[in-house]
């Protein structure tokens, strides 16, 4: 925390008014080449909580994130992130969120530090040079600015998408399985990193495989399968053999 | 007024960023401007040119060498977009798609000019032609980078479309080749006017570039239809 | 039909297919523009080589222009109607908006293939070419490839919804392209004798009452075709979408 001067700060100082929702989804509907993937799916994160979001391959986790940050567009339902309507207000909800997914979103050919200063001016970030540097020190990437991306290995690839999500200061981040590609080092940084973002007041909605991590990482438990929500519960109250065998339950004897 | 500086600020971004892009890997240009010479060559066999017919022929030959090239560069700067992870990188921030939009055409427009223009002398030379004096050259330049425009707008909101084919090479030209012939034709017109200047012609440089606004808006507006999932 | 009832039932009512779909829509309306095309056409061929009198220059080839000139006009009109539904579909995204424009297509792209074959052996005698660089014909054979470009660019990307806005913004741009295309080559040929086409000077009324009545029969053909190849877009979507709930 102390290595966090305003410059570092993870959240922007005017967090959105805590009666607002994070992510207040309704009857969410979307289909791929006619086949649905989302069927009425309705999801509410309240402000600065952290939710978990668990599913088999395929059962809609991407879909739903790649709609909550405005890459696609919902087929029917509304989607609000932070108050803002999904339909009206794309470019403040674009704003205002921080997304980690698979794909690291960096330009290979570009150096490191190229790459945070592009999606610095992209999202108008001031002082991003600075603010860049903060935060790569914190993924502990300084010492490889200047190299580019191409030239990383898949976790350090993976660290800089961390730096490229928290740049611009968003009240709202999106992971789809954050972990991957990661060694243990990253796991430790990251899980540091999200402990450190929440506890500012930030609200985070990650999918994953790790029943611990969803646990251990959350205020609340989410499955969803054939794309609605099929259970969800606080994990104040809940074990993680609890968990598991409803997991089970959902997805039959699958491996978790 | 600070959203327009925003804008343009935001269009520079994604223009250095592809120019940068472009400089680390030089094959594009190279290839492009290779493939310009190569066709004004071959112009010159298969109508064995004579002093007399030269100036009727140079105008078309340099512009079947510039529209080939530029189709050639034009799937460039969107494909390298759509190579690895789309557009999805720069459409996650919330950039105006109209900024995108019209840095991928400057940076396609700065691509196929720069091509040109240098080729603009390599053409003169080879046909032969009068086009040292300053005002011929100013408005062969001018007639160049107006045609590139015209060329580029409809290239860069059609190589979107075709990026996302199988048939990108294939797709591109047979939708983009129809809609520019008003621009060919006002561009050869006027390229043929400056070198042999005569009367009663059509303003074809007013035209080329009115075209050019037609085409641009209308693109400029269409492009986020086009990218948006 | 049974897989398609059986599988509705299966993913509770989440199938849009089914027998309901699939059943033909609007089965009247065919057969009247069905009946209505075929007398049209009946009394239409009837006047083109029957009642009309043959023109003293241009003699039997004339008979050509009584075809020519509306699949002409059905070629051009579906283009407009393509574009206007994919301006509509832009601002409304409604499949059913996207059908129907590419059955325009489709269906236009039949007839401006036979207006150009039509043209051409007309030309031949009465210009002496099969070909001739005049701005009408350049620019129908522009509309041509346009035509060409949408449909391959539809065949390449799929039923999807991306496929479906690409193909709108090209009969956007097409059709603010054609009378620029149009214009552009007016003035390209300006200075250039162009061969007048035969159509000059009053026709004899017997001859526009033959060129009406063909209009109106081309016409009802091509919204007769529109509907069936609307319907055949529609089946092949829901095709599409039932092999989908199979696998």
């Amino acid at each position: 925390m102390s290595k966090l001067a305003d410059q570092g700060s993870l959240l922007p100082a005017n967090t959105e008014s805590a009666d607002v929702q994070a992510i207040e989804v309704h009857n969410l509907k979307k289909s791929y080449a006619f086949k649905p993937v989302l069927r009425n799916l309705s999801l509410t994160l309240p402000h600065g909580q952290r939710m978990a979001l668990l599913g088999a391959n395929g059962t809609g986790k991407t879909t739903l994130l790649r709609i909550l940050v405005g890459l696609s567009k919902a087929g029917s339902g509304t989607v609000a992130i932070n108050g803002w309507d999904s339909r009206y207000a794309l470019q403040e909800i674009r704003q205002s969120i921080g997304f980690v997914a698979h794909q690291p979103y960096l330009y290979e050919e570009l150096t490191v530090l190229e790459n945070l200063l592009f999606f610095g001016q992209l999202y108008a970030v001031p002082r991003a040079r600075e603010r860049a540097m903060v935060l790569l020190e914190r993924v502990g990437m300084a010492r490889r600015v200047n190299e580019r991306v191409r030239a990383l290995s898949r976790g350090q690839v993976q660290r800089v998408a961390w730096a490229r999500a928290l740049l611009h200061q968003p009240s709202l981040l999106l992971l789809d399985e954050p972990e991957t590609g990661l060694d243990q080092d990253g796991s430790v940084l990251i899980d540091t990193l999200l402990a450190e973002y929440a506890a500012h007041g930030g609200s985070i909605l990650f999918t994953t495989h790790q029943l611990e991590r969803a646990l251990a990482l959350s205020d609340q438990v989410v499955i969803i399968n054939g794309g609605k929500v099929v259970y969800q519960h606080e994990t104040v109250d809940l074990t993680l053999t609890d968990l598991r065998q409803t997991y089970q339950g959902i997805y039959g004897g699958k491996q978790v | 007024m600070r959203m327009t500086r925003v804008f343009c600020l935001q269009i520079w971004a994604i223009l250095w960023k592809d120019i940068r892009y472009e400089l680390r890997s030089k094959q594009t240009w190279l290839g492009m401007g290779m493939f310009a010479l190569l066709v004004l060559v071959i112009f010159n066999f298969t109508f064995d040119l004579h002093p007399d017919t030269v100036a009727a022929i140079a105008p078309g030959a340099l512009w079947v060498a510039f529209i080939f090239a530029s189709l050639l560069g034009l799937g460039r700067t969107v494909a390298a977009e759509r190579e690895q992870t789309s557009l999805d990188r720069l459409l996650l921030t919330p950039v105006d798609r109209k900024a995108i939009y019209l840095a991928k055409l400057l940076g396609n427009l700065l691509f196929i000019g720069v091509v040109e223009i240098v080729a603009l002398p390599v053409f003169a030379i080879l046909f032969n032609l009068p086009i040292w004096q300053g005002s011929t050259l100013l408005t062969l330049i001018l007639i160049v980078i107006l045609g590139a425009l015209g060329i580029a707008s409809v290239g860069t909101l059609f190589s979107v479309l075709a990026a996302a084919t199988q048939a990108r090479e294939l797709l591109l030209p047979i939708l983009v080749f129809p809609l520019v012939v008003p621009v060919v034709i006002s561009a050869v017109r006027a390229t043929s006017v400056v070198l042999v200047p005569s009367v009663n012609e059509p303003p074809w440089l007013s035209l080329l570039l009115a075209f050019d606004v037609i085409f641009l808006s209308a693109s400029t507006l269409l492009f986020q239809y086009v990218i948006e999932d | 039909m049974a897989l398609a009832k059986q599988i509705s039932q299966t993913t509770d009512g989440h199938v849009v297919g089914g027998q309901r779909l699939a059943r033909r829509r609007w089965p009247l309306v065919s057969v009247i523009l069905g009946v209505l095309t075929a007398l049209t056409m009946s009394l239409s061929i009837w006047l083109i080589f029957v009642y009309t009198p043959i023109d003293a220059l241009q003699g039997e080839t004339q008979r050509i222009l009584y075809f020519h000139v509306p699949t002409a006009w059905a070629g051009m009109l579906s283009f407009v109607i393509m574009a206007g539904l994919g301006i509509i579909y832009l601002f409304k995204p409604d499949e059913r908006l996207d059908w129907l424009a590419r059955a325009s297509a489709e269906v236009g792209v039949v007839f401006l293939t036979i207006t150009l074959i039509l043209g051409a052996t007309w030309g031949k005698p009465i210009w002496g070419a099969w070909w001739v660089w005049d701005a009408r014909l350049t620019a129908t054979l522009i509309l041509w490839f346009m035509y060409v470009g949408y449909l391959m660019l539809r065949s390449y990307m799929g039923r999807t919804v991306e496929s479906a806005r690409g193909g709108a913004v090209i009969g956007i741009i097409g059709a603010i392209d054609v009378p620029i295309i149009y214009l552009s080559v007016n003035w390209w040929r300006g200075q250039h004798p162009v061969t007048q086409i035969g159509t000059q000077g009053a026709l004899p009324p017997q001859a526009v009452l033959t060129i009406m009545v063909a209009l109106v029969a081309f016409t009802l053909l091509y919204a007769f075709m529109m509907v069936q190849a609307y319907q055949l877009q529609r089946l092949q979507t829901l095709a599409q979408r039932l092999r989908i709930q199979v696998e």
